[in-house]
C-alpha cells in the first residue's frame, strides 16, 4: 500500500493497461486506480460472493448459541453472572448482540455492495443479449457433445423450413441467409434457435428482491415500534406511549404518527386440560375486547365501537398496527389498610407466573400516610393450593383454590425519592419485616374474601379474589407489503433461475450426393439437462413431418 | 389415552402405532433383502451384468479406463443372477410395503389427533423419514436411483426407530400457537424440503466417495462404488433434488415462517435460535447452488457444501430443540410456562 502512487494525478485518472510509458514502474505495482479496480473486480466475483455467504452462515452461527440481548433479556443477564470472565470479552465483540453488531454488518453490507456490483451489469449483458438473434450455427455440428444427422431425400430448403416452423413454437429462431457465405439457399443452410432467456432474467428478479425485502425490513424496523403492556381485565388501553409498559421503537418512529385506537379488555377465558399427557396446561385462550379506531378529542368525536375475540394466532388489526395476546397471569385484588384503618392499597395486583403451573410472585407497595409507614407486602400466588406433608404446593394453573401467601413489611419504601422503580420488585433497605409477638415469622395466608390483621397493630390486608391479566404486545411495522412483494418476486425469480432450461438447438441441412444431409445438435447452457430426448425429438418432427407428407 | 377424547381415537393412536412398528420391521428386511442383492454383485464384474439387477442411466457403472486387468469374465451363474434380480426385486416391494404402513401409520396419527401428523418431534420424524422414502420411489426410476436402495432403506429405519425409540409422545392437543393453518403449510414445507434435502445430501456423500476412489484409483471392477453412477450424474442429480428442494425451503423458512410468527408472536423474525439455524441452512444452500457455477468451487467443493448443508438442517431439527432453551420452537419440551406463544 505505502508504494501506492497516488502523486500522480493523471494516472490515477484513466486506467494504463500495460504501456511503455509505465516502464518507470515497478513489477506488480499498481495506480490507485487499478487497484480499486482491482478490489471492485475481486469484491464482484463469484468466489467473493461465495466466500460472503458462507462468512454470513458462519457469522450468524454465535447468535444461536450465544444469549441475545435482543431475543431473550433475563437469561442473557444470568448468562452473564454466569461467565464473569467471559462477558467482557464477548461484550467488546458483540457476541450479545451478534445481528446488531458492526461486524456483522459490514458482511452483509460488503454481501449487498457484491451483489449490486454483480447483477447491474448482468442486468446491462442481459438487455444487449435479449435483443439480439440467435448466434449463427457453429459450422460443425457433429462436434458438440450432443447432436445427431441423418440424410434425406428433401431439399434443404423444406427442411430447414421444417424446422424453423417446428422450433419456433417454443424458441427465438434465426435462419441463415445467402449473404453469409452459404450461397444458395438450394445448397444448404442452417436454422439457430434459442430459448430459456428467462432463466437469467429469473436470476436478476431474484437478487434484485433480495435488495427489496432489505429495503422493506429496514423501512419496517426504522419506521415501526413494538410495545407490551399487561391489562387487568376490565381495564382500557389508548394508544399513547405513556400508556405502554415496554416500548421498543424504530430509530426514525415518529409518536405523532401512532394511530389513536383504544380498546378496553372485557374478560379472560381459558380452558384448562384436566386429563391426558398436557394435563393442567391450558388451552383456547380468548380475550374478548371492545375498540374504536379513533379515541381522540373529546368522547362524542370517537369512532364507533367494534368487539373482537382476541386470541392467540388471530391477532386483532387497527389500521396498520396489531394487536397480539402473548401471556396471561393472575392479578389478586387486594385492599391494605393502616393502623387507622385508611385505606391506602385497594385494586387488582399483577403477579408474575413463575412456572408453568402459575404459581406467581408479586410485590404490594401501599404508600402510608405519613413517612416511615409504607407497608409492602411480597410473596407468591397459588391458583390451586394444596398442603402436602405440610409442604405448600400449588396443584395446576386454574384458579381452583386461589391462596395468597407473602411477608409482611413496615417501614419506607422509597416511593417519593423520584427514583423510578419496577412494579415488581421492592426496595427493602428501609423495611422491617414483620413478626409475630413472640418472634416467630408472620406470613399473610389468605384465601378469598379474608382478612388478617398484620401484627404490631400496623394495619390489616384483605384479600378480595382473583383477576385475571392479559399481556399484550402491539406492534406496528409500516410499508409490511414491500418486503412481502420482494419475498414473492425473489420466490418467483428463484423457480425462474432453477428449473427454466436455457438450451439452443441448431439444424443444418446440405445437398450432397443428390440426398440432404441433417445434422441437428443441442447445447445445454446449465449445464444440468440432459438433451438426448431434445435432439431426438427435433429429429422425429422433422422427419415425422416428413413421413405425413411422402 | 384420556377417554374424553372419544373411542375412536384411542384406536387410530393404536393403529398409527402398530402400522409405524411394521413399516419398522418391513423397512428392515427390505435394508436386508438390498444387501443380499448388493453382497451377490459383488461376486459379479460391472460388465457382466451391464443390465442385470441395478438399472442405472446409460453414463452410469462405466468402468475407469485401466481399471483392473482381467481375462475373459466369466458370466454370472444363473443361480447368481437370479438371486440378484429377486433380491433386486424383493427390497424394492418391501419397500413400497413399508412406505405403505408408513402411511398408514401418519394417516391414523392424523385420524387420532384430528389434525395434520406433525405436531411434535415425533410426528414430524415420521413424516419426515416419509418425505425421503416416497421421494426415493418417485424418483427412482426417473433419476435411476436404483443404488440410493441400501442407504434409504438404512437411513429410514434409523430414522424411525429414534422416533419410536426416543421421541414417541402419545397424542395430544397442540399448544396454543400451533392451532393455525400455517402449521399445515409451513410445516408440510419444511419437511419435503427437509426430505428431499436430505435425499441430495445422499447423492453428495456419494459423490464424494466415488470422487475419492476415484482420484486414488481404487474403483474396482466389482463393489458397492464401482456401481454408482458417473461423477457427472451423480452431481446432475444431486442439483436437480437440490434445486426442488432450496425452493421448497426458501417458501417455508423466509415466507410462510415469517408469515405464521408475525401471527403467532407478534413479530416477524426474531432471531430465534431455530429461525438463525435456518437462515444459515439457506445460506449454506444458496452457497452450494452459487459454488455450481464457480470456477474452482465444481463438484467436490459443492458436494461438502451440501454435506454442511443437511448437518445444519438436521442440527437445526434436532439440535435446537435439545440444546436451546429460547427457542420458541421448543415444542420438544412440552408447552412452557406463562407465556401463551412458548415466549
Amino acid at each position: 500500500m505505502s508504494d501506492l502512487r497516488t502523486d500522480q494525478p493523471e494516472e490515477t485518472g484513466r486506467w494504463q493497461p500495460s504501456g511503455d510509458r509505465d516502464h518507470h514502474r515497478r513489477a506488480g505495482e499498481l495506480t490507485a486506480w487499478e487497484l480499486l479496480r482491482w478490489t471492485w473486480r475481486q469484491l464482484t466475483s463469484m468466489r467473493t460472493a461465495l466466500i460472503l455467504l458462507l462468512l454470513l452462515a458462519l457469522g450468524a452461527i454465535p447468535g444461536s448459541v450465544i444469549p441475545q440481548s435482543g431475543v431473550d433479556a433475563l437469561k442473557t443477564q444470568n448468562w452473564q453472572a454466569a461467565h464473569p470472565h467471559l462477558t467482557p470479552i464477548y461484550e467488546r465483540l458483540s457476541l450479545f448482540s451478534v445481528y446488531h453488531s458492526p461486524w456483522f454488518a459490514a458482511i452483509y453490507l460488503l454481501l449487498m455492495v457484491s451483489l449490486v456490483g454483480c447483477i447491474v451489469p448482468r442486468l446491462f449483458v442481459y438487455w444487449r443479449g435479449y435483443r439480439k438473434q440467435p448466434p449463427v450455427a457453429p459450422r460443425n455440428l457433429t462436434r458438440l457433445p450432443d447432436h445427431a444427422s441423418y440424410t434425406t431425400t428433401d431439399q434443404p430448403a423444406v427442411v430447414l423450413q421444417r424446422a424453423a416452423h417446428h422450433l419456433s413454437r417454443r424458441n427465438r429462431v434465426a435462419t441463415s441467409s445467402s449473404d453469409d457465405g452459404w450461397g444458395s439457399p438450394e445448397e444448404g443452410g442452417w436454422v439457430s434457435a434459442e430459448r430459456g432467456q428467462l432463466r437469467e432474467a429469473g436470476n436478476l428478479l431474484f437478487h434484485l428482491s433480495v435488495l427489496v425485502v432489505l429495503v422493506g425490513f429496514g423501512i419496517g424496523s426504522l419506521f415501526g415500534y413494538k410495545g407490551g403492556v399487561i391489562l387487568v381485565v376490565g381495564n382500557g388501553f389508548s394508544n399513547t406511549l405513556t400508556q405502554y409498559d415496554d416500548f421498543d421503537p424504530g430509530s426514525l418512529f415518529d409518536a405523532d404518527k401512532m394511530e389513536p385506537f383504544c380498546f378496553t379488555v372485557h374478560d379472560f377465558k381459558v380452558q384448562w386440560i384436566d386429563s391426558g399427557p398436557r394435563q393442567g396446561l391450558a388451552r383456547g385462550f380468548q380475550a374478548p375486547l371492545t375498540y374504536r379506531r379513533s379515541c381522540q378529542g373529546d368522547p362524542s368525536s370517537w369512532s364507533a365501537e367494534q368487539s373482537y375475540d382476541l386470541r392467540v394466532n388471530h391477532p386483532l388489526s387497527i389500521g396498520g398496527t396489531q394487536i397480539f395476546l402473548i401471556g396471561h397471569g393472575y392479578a389478586p385484588v387486594i385492599t391494605v389498610r393502616d393502623g387507622q384503618g385508611h385505606k391506602l392499597y385497594d385494586g387488582p395486583t399483577v403477579f408474575l407466573p413463575e412456572s408453568s403451573d402459575f404459581e406467581s410472585f408479586g410485590v404490594v407497595k401501599a404508600a402510608g400516610l405519613k413517612a416511615g409507614q409504607d407497608i409492602g407486602l411480597e410473596g407468591l400466588f397459588y391458583p390451586t393450593f394444596a398442603l402436602v406433608h405440610g409442604q405448600p404446593i400449588n396443584v395446576m394453573g386454574d384458579d381452583k383454590n386461589p391462596t395468597l401467601s407473602m411477608l409482611a413489611y413496615v417501614g419506607d419504601l422509597g416511593l417519593n425519592t423520584g427514583v423510578p422503580q419496577s412494579v415488581y420488585a421492592m426496595d427493602k433497605a428501609n423495611m422491617r419485616e414483620l413478626k409475630r409477638p413472640d418472634g416467630k415469622m408472620f406470613r399473610v395466608d389468605l384465601q378469598p374474601h379474608e382478612t388478617v390483621q398484620l401484627p404490631d397493630g400496623a394495619g390489616s390486608v384483605t384479600f378480595h379474589g382473583v383477576k385475571h391479566w392479559t399481556r399484550l404486545q402491539i406492534s406496528r411495522t409500516p410499508d409490511v407489503w414491500i418486503t412481502l412483494l420482494g419475498v414473492v418476486l425473489a420466490l418467483v425469480g428463484l423457480l425462474a433461475s432453477l428449473f427454466i432450461r436455457p438450451r439452443r438447438v441448431w439444424v443444418r441441412a446440405r445437398r450432397r450426393d443428390g440426398s440432404t444431409l441433417v445434422e441437428v445438435a443441442a447445447l445445454d447452457r446449465s449445464g444440468g439437462g440432459d438433451l438426448a430426448p431434445v435432439l431426438s425429438s427435433v429429429v422425429d418432427s422433422l422427419q415425422g413431418e416428413e413421413g405425413t407428407r411422402a | 389415552m384420556s377417554t374424553d377424547l372419544g373411542i375412536g381415537t384411542g384406536t387410530w393412536e393404536h393403529l398409527s402405532n402398530q402400522a409405524i412398528a411394521a413399516a419398522g420391521v418391513v423397512y428392515f428386511l427390505a435394508l436386508v433383502a438390498h444387501l443380499v442383492e448388493w453382497s451377490a454383485l459383488r461376486t459379479v464384474p460391472i460388465r457382466t451384468t451391464a443390465r442385470a439387477a441395478v438399472p442405472a442411466p446409460a453414463t452410469a457403472g462405466a468402468p475407469p479406463a485401466g481399471g483392473v486387468a482381467h481375462g475373459a469374465p466369466a458370466g454370472p451363474d444363473e443361480s447368481t443372477r437370479f438371486r440378484i434380480e429377486m433380491f433386486a426385486n424383493l427390497a424394492l416391494m418391501l419397500t413400497i410395503i413399508a412406505a405403505a404402513a408408513h402411511l398408514v401409520a401418519l394417516v391414523s396419527r392424523a385420524e387420532a389427533a384430528q389434525r395434520v401428523p406433525w405436531g411434535n418431534m415425533y410426528e414430524f420424524t415420521i413424516s419426515g423419514s416419509f418425505v425421503v422414502v416416497a421421494g426415493y420411489l418417485v424418483l427412482r426410476k426417473r433419476f435411476g436411483l436404483a443404488w440410493m436402495g441400501p442407504i434409504v432403506t438404512g437411513l429410514v429405519l434409523v430414522l424411525v426407530m429414534v422416533a419410536v425409540l426416543w421421541l414417541y409422545a402419545p397424542v395430544e392437543p397442540l399448544t396454543e400457537a400451533l392451532r393455525s393453518p400455517w402449521l399445515v403449510i409451513h410445516v408440510m414445507s419444511a419437511m419435503i424440503a427437509t426430505g428431499a434435502f436430505t435425499l441430495g445430501g445422499i447423492t453428495s456423500a456419494l459423490y464424494l466417495i466415488r470422487a475419492r476412489a476415484e482420484k486414488r484409483g481404487r474403483v474396482a471392477e466389482r463393489g458397492y462404488v464401482a456401481r454408482l453412477p458417473a461423477l457427472s450424474t451423480l452431481d446432475r442429480v444431486s442439483y436437480r433434488i437440490h434445486a426442488f428442494a432450496f425452493p421448497v425451503w426458501t417458501f417455508a423458512v423466509l415466507i410462510t415462517g415469517p408469515i405464521w410468527a408475525h401471527q403467532a408472536w407478534s413479530s416477524y423474525w426474531n432471531w430465534d435460535p431455530k429461525e438463525v439455524c435456518a437462515f444459515i441452512t439457506w445460506v449454506v444452500y444458496a452457497a452450494y447452488l452459487h459454488a455450481r457455477a464457480t470456477a474452482g468451487w465444481r463438484g467436490r467443493n459443492a458436494a461438502i457444501l451440501a454435506l454442511v448443508g443437511v448437518a445444519t438442517l438436521w442440527f437445526n431439527f434436532i439440535g435446537i430443540n435439545y440444546f436451546s432453551t429460547t427457542s420458541q420452537h421448543s415444542y420438544a419440551n412440552g408447552a412452557p410456562a406463562s407465556s401463551l406463544v412458548a415466549r
